[in-house]
């Protein structure tokens, strides 16, 4: 049994379908399995200097993100330790990677010392959609992103089980996948491009 | 082109060189910014353009109002609790929700939290390189250092000459190892930077000391709200239950412990923001003492909506008070209401949307318009490739919020110079103790109205309320365990919790002093769901262009008249704009995918 602390950090903006990936893929996670008490499993959202101190205590980081790599819609891609920064924010496509980016190189100049760093990231489909999720090429890829980290926790030594009932939510409910999917106004009611006040046919 | 006057006052004269800056880094969303500098490089004409646009209101329509808190708190990684805030104080005011006593206390406590947390992050990861140059800091005497330190801040017990040597030895290795990281991307041997060696060294520290105090503060967050790092609202209350005798198991009710680890962190708080901010604010001010550029619109109009009532729902009770100045007169502070139409109203002449009359502007209950992506005809460039923007024509994604068809400056500033106004006794001992340690360092005269409305102006403001807030949260927490004690343990009121209270119809307003300014939050509510939601967020008042009469707004005003050591390195520009804590990320949208770090510059 491994007994380094072990952040799992799912990150991205829920709003943004396939950027929500990495925040979608650790709901799963913490919805199917249980892990020892070094293991911590997190929906970091689009915090930045937020998540320094989880990154700070972690010595194995494993991130789940939508990570624009040029690459076909749904590719799953890993990348490892040093090469994760400048995949966080070489080809930024939101907000939440640039201050990842940072975050990384803040916890460096505070004297953190990872033993490993591991990126799994999945190429999104589309993000230009406000307020819609992710789309079939992303979502069917969480199972075999989540075969990733069960590897590579399995590969430290992590004992990980199945769990056989329902855990509280890692996020708030209205969030959560199926209640924010069931939730979405229909577009006729809710233009799904951008904000309504600045679209033709509203009114008050 | 002629010299046009702008009706407040402002001249514009967009010859000489053009600059652009895009993006302007070390924000939070994406930002353009164009001036042009006359054969002296002084600023002469000032265009701030929000590249993007981003509308929330619309997911968010036929959802539950008691959820839209959860939904707002995932705008952007920066300003998470003061949305969620405005938000579930925007459904409570609708349904006309009165929370408890206890309720009121913890989310006090959490709103000056993250006040203090984000100015602390701002002025020392964002701002300060604006000032400090940490490349300098590996030149320091640590002797002299340590001198330094005991004469600006002799409170703060960190200041060994070995304490500061081992500092330097760090950033030292940090530096060779090739990870200049957040440092990487500055203007090193710009003559804008004025600081001593040594005074670098002090500044780089406290830096990496606020890296680690802040993330210790946060905890508080963590034992109110629960979930980390998104906090948890709740229309009606907060949610957490109080047992004070109760254990600590996970997941308990708030106990005794808690509440003192609460209050040991509080105290944290505290001592840092009056031994090292607000020391390191006047210490870096002295060596730019001469330069007092950028006030801009906080000069004249200044605007915000009040907040932290001693009593809550009794506005006079604001322990931060609200309204608006105009024409600098600081003799008259107007009363300002949130729901009167023909106070707040949003225009557009210079955003890309339109209106059926663009001469009006629109009150957020009203808004009708149709995203409308035009540019002038002297636009250099293209739609996709803008060289130089047009800023006669439509020239931003941000609208022009005004108040009575009056720009106003937001902000810290805007609050501090409100509550000096208004005879404030804390804020007006602050700013008088903390200008006569800046003129006794300095060997200057200044007054309050000379000195405040500056870009230095602004920095101070924010170390103050910093400081302020965790006065404040000390009398909460005083509060919150005198009314445990006398038996109240509620907090949260459930009454109208079940939508089927609810009237078929009601709207609502939530308003905040949020770190970058006045928050506001409207909502429509019709059988239960939302029917409409507008946020009119501080960079919204600040970023906007030009209004149809031409007045400018804040980020514009500000950069008017200014200096430049070197037109191709935009030191005096970010330290300006960075002295609003810029965040576009919930007042824009993501128009065009950026991957540059780096500003850009092109002087034309």
């Amino acid at each position: 049994m491994s007994n380094v602390s072990i952040l799992v950090l799912g990150i991205g903006n829920v709003l943004w379908a396939d950027e929500g990936f990495g925040v979608r893929a650790v709901e799963c996670l913490h919805q199917r399995y249980t892990f020892p008490d070094d293991v911590v499993v997190m929906d970091g959202g689009t915090q930045g200097v937020y998540l320094l101190p989880h990154v700070q205590s972690c010595q194995v980081l494993i991130i789940l993100d939508a990570v624009d790599y040029g690459l076909a819609p749904g590719t799953l891609k890993l990348v490892t330790d040093d090469d994760v920064p400048s995949f966080m924010g070489a080809k930024k496509i939101s907000l939440h990677q640039a201050g990842f980016q940072e975050v990384l190189a803040t916890a460096r100049l505070l004297g953190w010392e990872p033993q490993r760093i591991l990126l799994v990231g999945v190429q999104p489909a589309v993000i230009e959609d406000y307020g819609g999720s992710l789309r079939p090429e992303t979502a069917e890829r969480i199972d075999d992103a989540l075969a990733v980290v069960l590897a590579e926790l399995d590969r430290l030594g992590v004992p990980v089980v199945e769990r056989t009932s329902t855990p509280d939510e890692l996020g708030p409910p209205a969030l959560e996948r199926g209640a924010y999917e069931q939730g979405r106004p229909n577009a006729d009611v809710a233009c799904r491009f951008g904000d309504e006040r600045f679209l033709p046919g509203w009114e008050n | 082109m002629p010299v046009i006057q702008t009706p407040n006052g402002f001249n514009l004269d967009n010859g000489g060189r053009r600059i652009v800056v895009d993006p302007v880094t070390r924000i939070e969303g994406h930002m353009r910014c164009e001036v042009n500098v006359d054969d002296n490089n002084v600023i002469r004409n000032a265009v701030s353009t929000g590249t993007m646009w981003r509308g929330l209101e619309v997911i968010l329509r036929g959802r539950d109002p008691r959820d839209a808190w959860a939904f707002v708190e995932r705008i952007c990684g920066v300003c998470t609790g003061c949305h969620a805030l405005a938000s579930v104080r925007a459904v409570e005011n609708a349904l006309d929700i009165r929370i408890p006593q206890n309720a009121h206390l913890i989310r006090e406590i959490m709103a000056k939290v993250l006040q203090w947390h984000d100015h602390v992050v701002h002025f020392y990861h964002l701002h300060a390189l604006d000032w400090v140059n940490p490349v300098n800091a590996l030149k320091a005497d640590p002797k002299a250092t340590s001198a330094l330190q005991q004469l600006v801040g002799p409170n703060h017990p960190m200041s060994s000459p070995g304490y500061f040597r081992d500092v330097q030895n760090r950033l030292k290795r940090f530096v060779e190892s090739g990870q200049l990281g957040i440092f990487k991307n500055g203007y090193w041997d710009n003559p804008a930077y004025k600081l001593s060696p040594e005074a670098d060294l002090m500044a780089t520290t406290h830096y990496l000391e606020a890296l680690d105090l802040q993330k210790e503060i946060v905890k508080i967050h963590t034992i109110f709200g629960g979930k980390n790092p998104h906090p948890n609202y709740m229309v009606g209350g907060v949610p957490c239950a109080i047992n004070i005798d109760g254990d600590l198991a996970a997941g308990a009710p708030l106990n005794m412990e808690r509440l003192n680890f609460v209050k040991q962190k509080i105290d944290e708080a505290y001592e840092f923001s009056k031994n090292v901010y607000l020391p390191d604010v006047i210490a870096i001010a002295t060596f730019y003492k001469g330069w007092l550029y950028g006030g801009g619109l906080s000069a004249t109009n200044v605007m915000d909506y009040g907040d932290y009532p001693k009593v809550n729902y009794d506005k006079s009770t604001d322990q931060l008070k609200g309204g608006v100045i105009l024409n600098g007169n600081w003799n008259e502070v107007l009363p300002l209401d949130a729901s009167d139409p023909e106070q707040i109203q949003e225009f557009v002449a210079h955003s890309w949307y339109k209106y059926p009359d663009e001469a009006k502007g629109l009150h957020p209950w009203d808004g009708v318009t149709d995203h409308n992506f035009v540019l002038g005809p002297n636009l250099v460039g293209t739609r996709t490739d803008i060289k130089q923007i047009d800023e006669s024509a439509k020239y931003s994604w941000i609208k022009s919020p005004r108040w009575r068809g009056h720009a106003v400056e937001v902000g810290p500033l805007s609050r501090y110079i409100l509550n000096y106004a208004q005879g404030n006794g804390y804020v007006t001992e602050q700013i008088n103790s903390s200008l006569a340690a800046f003129n006794a360092l300095a060997g200057t005269s200044l007054t309050p109205k000379q000195a405040l409305p500056s870009t230095i102006g602004r920095t101070l403001a924010r170390a103050l309320e910093a400081h302020y807030c965790a006065e404040m949260m000390r009398e909460d927490w005083y509060a919150l365990i005198a009314n445990i004690k006398n038996g109240d343990t509620a907090t949260a009121n459930v009454e109208k919790w079940d939508p089927a209270t609810w009237p078929k119809e009601a709207k609502g307003y939530g308003l905040v002093a949020a770190p970058r300014g006045a928050n506001g939050h409207w909502i429509q509510i019709k059988d239960g769901k939302i029917a409409n939601y507008q946020c009119i967020v501080p960079t919204t008042w600040n970023g906007s262009p030009r209004d149809p009469s031409g007045n400018i707004g804040a980020f514009e005003a500000s950069l008017l008249n200014t200096p430049m050591e070197r037109p191709d390195e935009p030191v005096e520009i970010l330290r300006t704009l960075h002295s609003f804590d810029p965040c576009l990320a919930c007042s824009t949208h993501v128009m065009s995918e950026d991957g540059r770090e780096l500003a850009k510059v092109t002087v034309r």
